[in-house]
This record gives C-alpha cells, structure tokens and sequence, in this order.
C-alpha cells in the first residue's frame, strides 16, 4: 500500500534490498542451512564416508581377479568409476526423505510464502547433496589409490565431477518426487524401484557389453543412460577425456542434472500456480 | 491492505469436486485487526492460503498489500508475513539460526535480522533460546517461535493462522498484548484465524465468519452479537407460581423473545437487555414479586456463531484443519 505512512523503516530496507538479484543470494542461504544441518548430525557423517571404503574394502578384492577377463589391466580402473556412479545416484536417491520432515515441520511452507525464487529453494539443497558426493567421491578416489588404483589425475577430476552431477539429477529428481508424495512410506519402494534396474542395467558392477551379455539384455542396457554415464567415466579414468564415449557420457549426465532441476522447481513451483 | 472479489477454490478429488471456498469478497483496511472465524472445514485455511499466494485461487482475484495476487505474487510475498498452523522451523535446527536464514530469504541482512530475532525472542518470552534446537522447545516455545519466524521481516500485513493454539493462557494473553502492539506501534495489519471466541472478542476490530466457504456475516463483535440474539435477562423467581407471573411480565418487554421458565427460573432474551433491566425490575417490584436474582448475560460469539451457522464454533476442536492440509498429495 502506498498509501501506508507507518510502515516501518525495516520493512522498506528489505524491499529495497529485493532490487538486485537474489537468486545466488537465496540460493546460498538455502545451502548453508541445509549443510549446517547435515553437518551437526555426526552419524550421517560418518557413514557417509565410511561408505565408500566399505565398498572398496569388501567388495574391491573380488574384482581383482576377474579384471584380465574383463579386459581391464586395473581393477580398480575398472570398479571405481562404477562405484562413483553407485554413489552420485545412491547418495542422492534417498535425500527427499529429509525433505518430507521438512515439509511435515512447515519449513517447505514458510520458504515458499517467502519471496525467494522455487529454484533457489531446490537448488540450495541440491548443492549440498552434489558438496557431500564430492567430497565422498574424493574420500573414495583417494582410498582406492591405495587399493592400487591407477589412473590420470584430470580424468579423476572429470569423473568425480560427472558423479557429482549425477547427484544433482537424482536427488532433484527425490526432492521432487518426496514433494508430490509426502509419505515416507510411499517414496521408499517408488525410489528403490526405480534405483535397481537402474543399476542392474548400468554395468556399474559387471560391465555389459556385446560380448558378456545377451543381445536382449546388452540392448535394453543401452537404453539406460547411467549406462553411458559409467562407460563414460570409465573412459575418462582410461585417459580418454576427449573420445565420443567420455563426452556422452558427460553430455548425458548434464542433460539429467538440467531435467531433475527443472522437475524441482516444477514442484516446488506448482501449488501457487 | 485486502480486497478480495469472488475468490474461489475448487478441489478435484475422485469423487468429483468438492468447493472449499465458493467465492469470497472481502475487505481489511490497513491498521484493522480481523478475526476470520468458522467450524473446521469452513475453508478458512484454505481462503488463508490463497490470499497468502500459496495455493492459486480456481476464480476470482484480490490485491494483497497493495499487490495483485495473480499478477504479481512476488510483490505479495515480500510484504506480508504469514504464521502457518503446521509451523516454520526444522526439529534439526537452531532456533535462531531458523530466524535468520528465513529473513535472509526476504533480504534483511544478517546482523539486521539477529538483532531483529532477539529483540522479538525477548518479546515473545523466548529469551535464552536462541542456540537451543528447535525439537526441545516445549509446543508453547515453538509455536511463538513461528510467531518471531513470521514477523522478523516486519510485515506490513501479517497473517496469523490459529497463533495461539496449544498456548497455555498466559502466553495467550502475551501474545494478544503483542499483536495489539503490532497494530498499534507499528501500524502493521493483521487477519488472523482463530477457534477461541474470547480472542477474537478481545482482540479483534472486526470479524469476519465464514460457513461452508462463503462469508455468512461481517462485523464488530459487538455489532454481530447485537445483530444476533440479543441479551438474556435470567430472573430467579421466589416460587415457581412467582416464576409464571415474572415471566407473562418479561414477556412484555419490547422485542422480547417467548420467555422459557424452568422451575423458579426464567429467562427472556432482549435487544439492549442493559437499558431495559431497571424498568423492568420496577415493574415487578410494583406487582410485589420478590426475586432471588437477577442476571444479565451479554451473547458470546459462540451465541452468535451457533444462530448463525448452526454449528458451534467449540464442535470438533481438532488439530485437524480443512481438507486442503492434504491437498498437494491430491494434485
């Protein structure tokens, strides 16, 4: 109203301080809460590091044998571009089930009656989802070396980076689903169900190619992009950063990432219409 | 500060659709605090939420703030503060921490929003609870904490959805002084929802009812009780036969309604029943009728809420709000 004489002086200091973007700015404001939360929880910590040691220590050692048959000289070339993939999509699946007590405690609510863009709102969180699988993925580079990983150092980055990605689009993807659901109980199976062909048609463990797989099965596998996500990392752990294979891949995992934000912010954006 | 014309909300559930809101006008002028008033399911909530651009009203329009609602929610957004009835604040955090991250989403800047948050921490008796986690305040401390979260960018309007809810009467009474100052002090408007009719009486200007999504009356709480039933005069008589006799009198009272007896015991309601009192007790002091007693009781809101709803307002005080708490599962 300007017709309002007693509006106090705060009031007009906060509109006028609207006049400059505040996408970045809200968008930081959304991710520094969401990762001083996470932060101050110290199981959720730990496990999440201890994570990818786990899977290199328990399951890395069987791998070895097998890599000559696989065509790979380093096991490790072979298994940690597939567990950097495991972890964007695992460590990301399951975020919305935060979101949902989120949005049971009236957070969800008070942010979007604020006049801070959707997108800040899913992108804020999403950044901290992408920081923790970085930092994971770095936890899961460095422990394999001493595993005896052999690989180029910028090929490494690129495929921490693309796991990272990869998170992005699948915990967009959960924050988006957990909204339009709000049940614990219904997000559970619906993420899983989605989470395991996903996987199992991904040679993210063995991989899948023409020659270790049935016709059939080798062609559904080529119609699952995390497929072509794990091939491409694998290729950039080769030294191939510049081949058709590591570009796809890396081409792909920006498209996911650009569709789980926008399904986000969809969502977020959708009961006001 | 709220004009509203024909604002509508329609549901599509499986059974076809249900009309929470069936057309709203209304009208709060700026520094006014308005009760908005009605049983579960009347669609308070939901007329709340879309006055508040959460929820996209199916027909109608409103200017919210001095904002059109569809054309720029932005603008409504960064205006008016709004406590919700599911809350505002993650278990997991800090209270304080909560206060300043959510002023930062409307652009107070940090140490201007930390200082804001203490000063309303030690308003709202919230003192000493700024680093405390939100899931061990006590329901009473968390719910003014909504309070602070929804007020700590100095909203020119404020909307308060059922604010003292689960407050125990002292902290009601704080938070009544506290709304009254909003107004008062810094000339803020307030629309607020409420199920205690003592606090819309106590503090509100003008009430606002509304009954299966539309709005059945409008009014000062003094005007809507006037309006509605009037005062009841309850004469205790010495003898029951006495009892007879009093009420063939009260019964002559101007707008008298059929007097009820019940043993010595009869009651007559009466507009104005204040100034008519003392003419009437001559007459029966004229006619030798002794009374036991004598009283005068003003219609409560809950009188006027029954006449006018058939419901009372006190019927099924559940948690439970509208039917459009669940509806983003629905969509």
């Amino acid at each position: 109203m300007t017709t309002t004489t007693s509006t106090p002086a705060t009031s007009a200091l906060a509109d006028e301080a609207r006049g400059r973007s505040t996408f970045v700015r809200d968008t930081l404001t959304v991710f520094r809460r969401a990762m001083r939360i996470s932060l101050r929880n110290p199981v959720w910590g730990v496990m999440g590091l201890l994570q990818p040691i786990l899977y290199l220590s328990l399951f890395g050692p069987l791998l070895e044998p097998l890599a000559p048959a696989l065509g790979a000289t380093n096991a490790y070339q072979l298994f940690v571009p597939g567990l950097l993939v495991q972890l964007g999509m695992f460590g990301a699946l399951f975020v919305g089930f935060g979101l949902i007590g989120e949005w049971r405690d009236g957070v969800i609510e008070a942010e979007r009656v604020s006049p801070a863009p959707r997108s800040a709102l899913v992108l804020g969180r999403v950044l901290r989802d992408v920081l923790v699988v970085l930092v994971q993925g770095i936890v899961l580079v460095a422990v394999a070396f001493l595993f005896g990983l052999e690989a180029p150092f910028w090929g490494i980055v690129l495929g921490v980076v693309t796991a990272a990605l990869l998170a992005a689009s699948f915990a967009s993807f959960s924050y988006a689903v957990a909204l339009n659901l709000k049940s614990e109980d219904a997000l559970a199976p619906l993420m899983n169900g989605v989470a395991l062909p996903l996987l199992l048609l991904s040679g993210i463990l063995l991989p899948i190619t023409a020659a270790s797989a049935p016709a059939w099965l080798n062609t559904l596998s080529n119609l699952n992009p995390i497929k072509h996500v794990v091939s491409g990392i694998r290729a950039q752990f080769d030294g191939q950063i510049g081949t058709p294979t590591a570009l796809w891949g890396s081409a792909l995992t920006l498209a996911l990432a650009a569709v789980g934000l926008w399904f986000g912010t969809r969502t977020f954006r959708r009961e006001d219409g | 500060m709220i004009h509203a014309r024909g604002l509508a909300r329609t549901y599509k559930t499986r059974r076809g659709d249900v009309d929470a809101v069936r057309g709203v006008d209304l009208d709060v002028e700026a520094g006014e605090i308005v009760g908005f008033l009605g049983p579960n399911g009347a669609g308070k909530t939901t007329t709340l939420r879309m006055l508040t651009t959460l929820l996209a009203p199916t027909r109608g329009e409103a200017t919210v703030a001095g904002a059109d609602l569809r054309g720029d929610p932005g603008a409504v957004r960064r205006r008016i503060g709004y406590v919700a009835q599911s809350g505002s604040t993650s278990g997991e955090a800090r209270a304080g921490e909560e206060v300043v991250d959510h002023a930062q989403l409307y652009g107070v800047h940090r140490a201007a929003a930390a200082a804001r948050g203490r000063e309303l921490f030690g308003q709202l008796e919230l003192d000493g609870l700024w680093d405390r986690k939100c899931s061990t305040l006590s329901g009473g401390q968390r719910r003014r904490l909504d309070i602070v979260m929804g007020l700590i960018h100095t909203p020119r309007l404020v909307f308060l959805d059922e604010p003292t809810t689960g407050l125990d009467p002292q902290a009601r009474a704080n938070l009544w002084t506290h709304v009254r100052g909003l107004r008062d002090e810094r000339g803020s408007t307030v629309f607020l929802t409420t199920h205690y009719l003592d606090e819309a009486d106590a503090l509100c200007d003008r009430i606002l009812v509304i009954d299966h999504g539309t709005i059945v009356a409008e009014g000062t709480p003094e005007e809507l009780k006037q309006q509605v039933s009037g005062d009841a005069v309850v004469l205790t008589a010495s003898t029951a036969s006495d009892a007879a006799r009093v009420a063939a009198i009260a019964a002559q009272l101007p707008g008298a309604s059929a007097p009820t007896v019940d043993g010595t015991l009869v009651e007559v309601r009466v507009p104005q029943g204040r100034t008519l009192l003392m003419g009437l007790l001559r007459t029966l002091d004229a006619e030798q009728l002794e009374l036991d007693g004598v009283e005068l009781r003003r219609p409560t809101l809950d009188d006027v809420f029954l006449t006018l709803t058939g419901r009372s307002l006190r019927d099924g005080e559940q948690p439970n709000p509208d039917p459009d708490a669940q509806d983003g599962a629905a969509a």
